[in-house]
């Protein structure tokens, strides 16, 4: 059974179960692997994409439930000079890089939503992303930078 | 796009006139030492620096500059910093620079990215390469203008004639450059320290871009034309085997093509797969459904007695034993006799998985005799070698790419994964991608080693004038040899052994040193051997302990508990005294010496002690830095303190300061956290600073989050509820890094250094907040949670 999709403006029709994980969709068929695998179960952030602007995590989404367009880190910006990449390469916050994606799209979520956030609505929302190379506070510096909130 | 560009790609190697392109070959060593057994046995930490030929740099006519990078990158800016070295002595324009990475060959010398050591291992070398090209372009400068070459001067990619001023841009140069004669690298005068255009500058990271847009490619991502997926189930208790599997429900999930077996590995298992059932896909998610329908009847094999609970206790007695004496010092057990006071303790450190945010993930290509793999492996010439073995093919028939490696905490050391990829895509006939799930990852490590000691300290007219320590932990090594003579593998077996008969016991002796059980010698210079203090009476000792589980090194290795049991003994010993801890450890350090380890059979980080000698005057530099810059001495509010610890591990020192808060309920915030770092020559402070502040963090995972523990041979713990992280909550609010000038001292190891002052940091803190004190991590075993 053919599913119909929209990611990063584009549609596709992809032959899967509707069970399957939007995850594995992206990374599998439609090809896009700046999303990326880390628990799934929604404990680690580390698939995190767009359904309709908001934060989802992909692991878990069946692609039969997604009901909206889709964007992934590719999708975020075409010229990849959104604020916060931009704010990210400014604060060298990557390490390995591996949670990254998942980190921007989180934060992404948040500052559509919350453009001038504090530090505890950082926390918050962040916390659900995990960085086992432990960018954690140069993260938080670049959201401040991308939101223009003072540190 | 490929975020990394490997060499195999490339062509510049070949035809180096016709396409106008030089290439520096240097035959720097031939002596090279060459282990016969690194295809089959390779040493976990103890291969020494090798220079052998080399190709890292090359220029081409339009001066564009490629640079080899050799190394693996896992987040600590190696693709970055070791390039930035040669360009920096080759005077090239870094925005001219295009970085490549090496595929496993051992034409580039040890490629093997483990144990802190790639700044330490490459600082030099890469200077004299870049020396070497900077010196024939001025050498092409001189001919082509008819002057002196010792007029003529690399600058910032031209080389300009100072008496005149005219120069050339290094494109235009390399023509004449590439008939030149390669010179002698030792004779090639190296810059002067002060006309460093980056070194000691930071530098932001070459793969950045391609990280915060989606295009990095990592060993999950490679993608080849008809590839399969797949997924393998291990057998849940280490070293168990398959008695017979029915694979017929799995093959009736959608997408799901094929089951296999893959043979299991003897014992020792050293970078080689577990064995177990392969479930193929069209896609990874159906692979994982089709594996959890199979159904495998397991021989579990003897490990299933391993039992956390029990074997903690057995661990425990042997630290309160009498062990093996591995340094011994004046006579402890009477100084402890004629003690004002005795301290003593009981220290735990239990098994901790490396957790890589990427878990593991190889895909094979086996195509007409030959076989190409990509991995996010730290080593890609053990992926080679380890693939190969596995298919039986020659290593020359292997091509092992690196990718970018999702975290790899030494767990990427061991190609296990890749070994899996390459047996399955010879056996189907297409590509297979290897992937690793949360559970496998956390269910089949190569857990780090878990550790009880015992410390007895004696104080005397508020002096330490008795430690007697005891370290006892599986080792490493039960993963790498086999005590049993008969579970030699045969390569080591032919080699002396199948035709002379009677030298079995001398060639056996060539392997396992020590009797069964014991710590080897590098796990014990780990932090416990090198004990920095400046005590009258000394014995440190080493008692057995049997494996359950594959043990492998992870961030720091045996530095973790040694410096926890150390820094905290130094602690109380300070309380018993009635003393300030920060005074009481810099008196205990004591004088400015170099510390005598000429009695001991020490391993130094693969340095001679010569060139990296303990220096307690360094040790001290970075725990005053610490102290000062944390404001340590100044009044706290109640239920809050600061907690000091100091370290050096992969040649660098280390003073970690954390500061806490306890509410009255046990749960402990972090708002600061100051690390002061001497890791000698910087190369790129930045990603010393990065370093520094992801192992702290790392630290706090060990010290208050998760343990991993094993019922009945299989570990308790599969995925990040039950085996959690520090996330940003409840990661240290600040964590300010200083660099501490040693510039005139050569580079020391940055990855690994900045873990294990952490938790000894982190509970003496608690212990100046609170009055409790900690003896096992995680700190969640004494009730408090951060």
């Amino acid at each position: 059974m053919a599913v119909s999709l929209s990611v990063n403006g584009q549609r596709y029709s992809v032959d899967v179960p509707p069970e399957v994980p939007l995850l594995w969709v992206l990374r599998d068929v439609v090809g896009l692997t700046g999303t990326k695998f880390g628990c799934g179960m929604a404990l680690c952030g580390a698939c995190t994409v767009h359904v309709n602007g908001v934060a989802q995590r992909s692991c878990v989404l069946p692609v039969g439930a997604v009901k909206g367009p889709v964007t992934t880190i590719e999708g975020l910006s075409a010229t990849g000079d959104h604020p916060l990449q931009k704010a990210w390469i400014a604060n060298n916050v990557p390490q390995c890089g591996y949670c990254q994606a998942g980190q921007i799209m989180q934060a992404a979520s948040l500052l559509a939503k919350n453009p001038k956030p504090t530090d505890a609505q950082i926390d918050a929302v962040m916390g659900g992303n995990i960085c086992r190379c432990g960018t954690y506070n140069r993260i938080r510096a670049a959201i401040k930078d991308a939101a223009g909130v003072k540190s | 796009m490929n975020a990394i560009e490997n060499v195999s790609r490339r062509t510049f190697l070949k035809g180096v006139a016709a396409t106008g392109t030089f290439a520096l070959a240097l035959q720097l060593d031939p002596l090279a030492r060459v282990n016969p057994f690194a295809p089959v046995t390779p040493a976990p930490a103890a291969v020494g620096p090798t220079l052998n030929p080399n190709l890292f740099v090359s220029i081409d006519t339009t001066g564009a500059v490629t640079i080899i990078a050799h190394r693996s990158e896992m987040g600590q800016g190696v693709r970055t910093s070791v390039p930035m070295i040669l360009a920096d002595e080759l005077e090239a324009d870094w925005s001219r620079v295009k970085i490549e990475q090496a595929v496993g060959d051992k034409k580039y010398g040890n490629q093997y990215t483990d144990g802190s050591r790639s700044i330490r291992h490459n600082y030099h070398r890469m200077r004299q390469f870049g020396a070497v090209a900077r010196t024939m372009l001025e050498q092409a400068a001189a001919r082509k203008w008819g002057v002196y070459s010792a007029e003529c001067k690399g600058q910032n990619h031209r080389v300009v004639h100072a008496p005149t001023g005219r120069s050339f841009d290094y494109g235009e140069l390399v023509e004449t450059a590439a008939m030149l004669p390669v010179p002698d690298v030792m004779a090639v005068a190296l810059k002067d320290p002060k006309d460093f255009r980056y070194i000691g500058k930071p530098m932001t990271s070459v793969d950045f871009p391609d990280m915060v847009t989606g295009k990095a490619t990592y060993g999950i991502d490679v993608k080849l034309p008809g590839m399969k997926y797949a997924v393998v189930e291990h057998c849940p208790v280490t070293y168990g085997k398959v008695k017979s599997f029915d694979p017929s429900e799995a093959l009736k999930v959608p997408g799901v093509e094929k089951v296999v077996e893959i043979p299991q590995t003897q014992p020792p298992i050293v970078f080689n797969t577990l064995g177990g059932i392969a479930v193929i896909a069209n896609n990874t998610w159906s692979a994982e459904q089709g594996r959890k329908k199979l159904k495998i009847d397991w021989d579990y094999g003897p490990n299933v007695v391993y039992n956390s609970d029990s074997y903690r206790n057995d661990l425990e007695q042997a630290a309160r034993a009498d062990g093996k004496i591995v340094r011994e010092e004046g006579d402890v057990k009477a100084a402890l006799a004629s003690a004002d006071k005795v301290v003593e303790a009981t220290f735990y450190v239990p098994h901790f998985a490396h957790a890589t945010m990427e878990p593991p993930a190889a895909i094979a290509s086996v195509k007409d005799g030959k076989c190409e793999v990509w991995s996010s492996c730290q080593d890609p010439q053990a992926a080679r070698a380890t693939v190969a073995g596995a298919i039986g093919m020659d290593e020359a028939n292997v091509i092992s790419n690196v990718t970018l490696l999702g975290g790899a905490f030494g767990r990427k050391s061991k190609p296990d994964f890749a070994a899996e990829a390459a047996i399955l895509s010879r056996q189907l006939g297409v590509p297979v991608r290897v992937t690793w799930t949360r559970e496998d990852d956390i269910q089949h490590a190569y857990y780090h080693t878990v550790t009880a000691q015992h410390i007895k300290a004696g104080l005397k007219d508020g002096k330490v004038t008795a430690w007697l320590h005891r370290s006892v932990f599986p080792t490493i090594w039960s993963t790498f040899v086999k005590d049993d003579p008969g579970y030699g593998h045969k390569i080591e077996l032919s080699l002396g052994f199948l035709d002379l008969p009677y030298a079995i016991p001398n060639i056996w002796s060539t392997f396992v040193k020590d009797d069964p059980g014991y710590g080897h010698k590098i796990e014990l210079s780990l932090g416990f051997l090198d004990l920095p203090y400046a005590i009258p009476n000394i014995c440190l000792e080493n008692g057995q302990a049997k494996s359950h589980v594959r043990i492998g090194w992870l961030r720091s290795v045996n530095n973790i508990p040694h410096a926890f049991a150390q820094n905290t003994m130094a602690n109380m010993l300070a309380a018993a005294a009635k003393r300030d801890p920060y005074e009481f450890l810099l008196e205990l350090i004591g004088p400015d010496r170099v510390v005598d380890l000429s009695k001991v059979d020490y391993w130094n980080y693969d340095q001679t002690y010569e060139e990296y000698p303990i220096m307690t005057l360094r040790l001290k530099r970075v725990l005053r830095v610490a102290a000062e810059q944390s404001g340590y001495g100044t009044k706290l509010g109640p239920r809050e303190g600061l907690g000091l610890a100091v370290h050096r591990s992969f040649a660098t020192y280390v003073a970690t300061a954390v500061k806490v808060k306890v509410s009255s309920d046990g749960k402990v915030s972090i708002p600061r956290v100051d690390v002061a770092v001497d890791a000698g020559r910087v190369v790129n402070p930045d990603r010393v600073k990065s370093q520094m502040e992801g192992a702290s963090i790392y630290g706090l995972t060990a010290a208050a989050f998760s343990e991993i523990t094993a019922a009945k041979g299989r570990i308790t713990q599969s995925n990040f509820n039950d085996y959690p992280m520090a996330r940003m909550h409840s990661s240290p609010r600040e964590i300010r890094v200083h660099i501490v000038d040693a510039n005139e001292f050569p580079p020391g190891g940055v990855g690994e250094p900045g873990t294990p002052p952490f938790a000894p940091a982190l509970t003496n803190a608690i212990f100046a907040a609170t009055g409790q004190r900690i003896f096992e991590l995680p700190i969640t075993k004494s009730k408090l949670t951060v």
